[in-house]
């Protein structure tokens, strides 16, 4: 039987890798991924995971040296944060058009400068055009079950794509919380052995990363999106799997007492719980409030959207990340996207805020609903509010 | 949100182990089949600045909130030197407990410092001396085990030994002797 | 370069449906650089006097396409299914025995 344990979520990231039985991990320490992959270190050590430990100088090496370990067949698993995320920036297109399934838990943390060690979403989004799927969790135990899901989406024929699962650093990363860690047995009937299509095998040899002119390149571009798009299904599958083996059911798309809500708060990350008790208190206090999730990033689950909002009047977005001299929040202009050609649509008011660790309270939400509501009422010359700024 | 979440602030200098405390809490929480977080102050750790760690506990429904803690149930301080420098018992809630590790009595820290309500004391600095023990975060387990009720000596046992393994009878010692010679003063 | 799945000149490359493409855009055909007529490139060609060559093998070493190869006789010629005309092996030549020669009639 699966056991209850109190577990750090970071501790609880690495057993998921260890319970996916990885064959390689290659990472370089960054605040707040650091537990992580200092775990892995130990259990390698101890005998404990039977895999290759590569110690790199920096994490463009870590990245380069997944590729190469992905590519003869290893399943491989990494980590990073901010600062390390963006020094991989261009291995990361690389993995993602070799089509290799590393999966990468990536600690969500603020880019210098100045120097924060603490959470947004500034390094996901950045990387959100590489290729890769992302997706977000809340809490220690979506953090653990969508590593393991992330192997089996990735390595999936159908998908061979590499996977980051986005956790919120310290809020999330350096937790103590209730963990339930399935059974090596459970996780190994769940997720098959990698069996590549195309190893790097001096028996069969293949070219890896050729050159490809022009009259060639928009095809290999073009696969590659149909693939990532086409992801979507197996992630569905999987996750449809996931929850008649292990009881805890995710979706791209999640609604929070959404019924009859004529205003909807839309969240991603660790902030999502905060939100639901912020929508409890509204909800006793008769506001029609509820509360979208976005669990899916990439691909970016648009028939879902489309149908989590089509029933409410305003939708407010909080993006933890900034996109200078945009549209603001990455989230809200993606969402406001999605929506463009819906005829009936809510008005959209994008909040960014949580920057760099700023807390976001109960107290906080509720505000934020309120601005928004009058926004909306009002219209805003502003392309995004920032929240929570001193004047 | 219901009554039942119990929300704990750990106030110590770093080295001192109250972010091992908090996870140890949150761990024996968590075998009592509560739910609970632990968690640091989220900054970069230095040997002998104050730092804060938390704890959330809810006997029977799933904590969902992760913002920080504002209105804290109970303040337990390592450091009595503390007192001085810090408002230990800011956004304390009306009702609330104050544990401190002191060598003064209750009184004493009420004319000292004005702090008024529930207060708690034990010289476990002396306890962990005594028992061969490096710091007093354990011993103030429990301290925080005689003046509530938020976990039990069966539930710290099993995270003491995984924690501590060789040595975690003698934190144990220190904790229950801690539970004996705590006064609580409401 | 970026080949396809489909048998070898069954398609270029240039009329490849993205469908057609390999995963990763792998080459899965070792070696096919070797179908690759890089002779085309070449304006000029090397012809051998084998009266002055001393078969000292420097043209062999110096030739930056290891496109020469030795014949049954000893001596050494290019394979100008490669050759791209670069002159190096007529100006390392220490008997002058290359010649290049302009490949327009």
């Amino acid at each position: 039987m699966a056991k209850r344990v109190g577990l750090e979520v970071s501790v609880a990231v690495g057993d998921a890798a260890k319970l996916a039985d990885v064959d390689v991990v290659a990472a370089y320490p960054i605040t707040p991924q650091t537990h992580i992959v200092e775990h892995l270190a130990e259990l390698v050590a101890n005998g404990e995971l039977r895999a290759a430990y590569i110690p790199v100088e920096s994490e463009h090496s870590a990245m380069s040296a997944c590729l190469g370990a992905s590519a003869v067949g290893a399943r491989t698993f990494t980590a990073t944060a901010s600062q390390g995320l963006e020094l991989m920036h261009e291995v990361l297109y690389v993995a993602s058009a070799l089509r290799l399934p590393i999966v990468m838990a990536v600690v969500n943390r603020a880019l210098s400068a100045p120097i924060s060690i603490w959470c947004d979403h500034s390094d996901a989004m950045a990387v959100r055009d590489s290729g890769w799927i992302q997706m977000f969790v809340e809490n220690g135990q979506e953090a653990v079950d969508n590593v393991i899901c992330a192997f089996r989406i990735g390595e999936d024929r159908r998908v061979l794509l590499p996977v980051m699962i986005h956790l919120d650093g310290f809020s999330l990363s350096h937790v103590i919380e209730p963990i339930i860690l399935p059974e090596q047995s459970e996780v190994a009937r769940f997720l098959p052995p990698y069996d590549p299509p195309l190893p790097l095998d001096p028996e069969k040899p293949v070219t890896v990363g050729a050159f490809a002119p022009p009259f060639i390149y928009t095809e290999v571009k073009w696969a590659q999106e149909m693939t990532l798009e086409g992801a979507k299904e197996v992630i569905l599958e999987c996750w449809r799997e996931f929850a008649n083996t292990f009881g805890r059911h995710y979706s791209p798309v999640e609604s929070y007492r959404t019924e009859g809500a004529k205003v909807l708060l839309m969240t991603m990350g660790s902030l999502s719980e905060t939100a639901m008790v912020a929508v409890d208190k509204m909800r006793d206090e008769g506001k029609e409030v509820g509360l979208i999730k976005l669990r899916l990033w990439r691909p970016f689950p648009f028939a879902e959207l489309r149908q989590a909002v089509r029933d409410a009047e305003v939708l407010i977005v909080l993006d933890r990340a900034l996109s200078f001299g945009g549209p603001g929040g990455p989230v809200c202009s993606e969402v406001k996207a999605a929506l463009y050609r819906e005829a009936r649509r809510p008005e959209v008011v994008g909040f960014v805020g949580g920057l760099g660790g700023r807390d976001i309270s109960m107290a906080d939400f509720e505000e934020m609903v309120n601005q928004g509501i009058k926004l909306a009422e009002a219209g805003s010359e502003r392309e995004f509010e920032i929240f929570g700024v001193r004047e | 949100m219901s009554g039942k979440l119990i929300e704990i602030r750990w106030h110590g200098r770093g080295g001192q182990g109250a972010v091992t405390s908090a996870e140890l809490v949150a761990q024996a929480a968590i075998n009592e089949g509560k739910y609970a977080q632990a968690f640091p102050s989220f900054t970069p750790e230095r040997r002998g600045a104050p730092v804060l760690a938390f704890n959330r506990i809810n006997a029977e429904e799933p904590i969902r909130s992760r913002a920080e803690v504002y209105r804290p149930d109970i303040v337990i301080i390592l450091d009595a030197t503390l007192l001085g420098i810090l408002d230990v018992t800011s956004g304390l809630k009306d009702g609330g407990t104050v544990i401190i590790n002191t060598k003064k009595s209750v009184e004493q820290i009420r004319a000292e410092f004005g702090i008024n309500g529930r207060v708690a004391t034990v010289d476990a600095s002396r306890i962990a001396q005594e028992a061969g023990i490096p710091a007093v975060n354990t011993t103030m387990i429990g301290a925080l085990i005689k003046a509530t009720n938020v976990i039990t000596f069966e539930g710290i046992k099993e995270p003491l030994e995984r924690r501590f393994a060789r040595v975690a009878e003698r934190n144990l010692k220190a904790m229950e002797r801690a539970y004996q010679e705590t006064v609580i003063r409401e | 370069m970026a080949k396809a799945k489909v048998k070898p000149k069954a398609k270029a490359e240039g009329e490849l449906s993205w469908k057609e493409i390999e995963i990763g855009c792998f080459i899965t055909e070792p070696g096919n650089a070797t179908e690759f007529r890089t002779g085309a490139w070449r304006s000029r060609k090397p012809v051998v006097d084998f009266s002055k060559c001393n078969k000292c093998t420097l043209c062999y070493y110096y030739c930056p396409d290891g496109c020469i190869a030795k014949t049954p006789e000893g001596y050494f010629v290019a394979d100008l299914f490669y050759c791209k005309g670069c002159g190096i092996c007529a100006e390392e030549c220490p008997k002058d025995a290359i010649t290049m020669v302009e490949e327009e009639k």
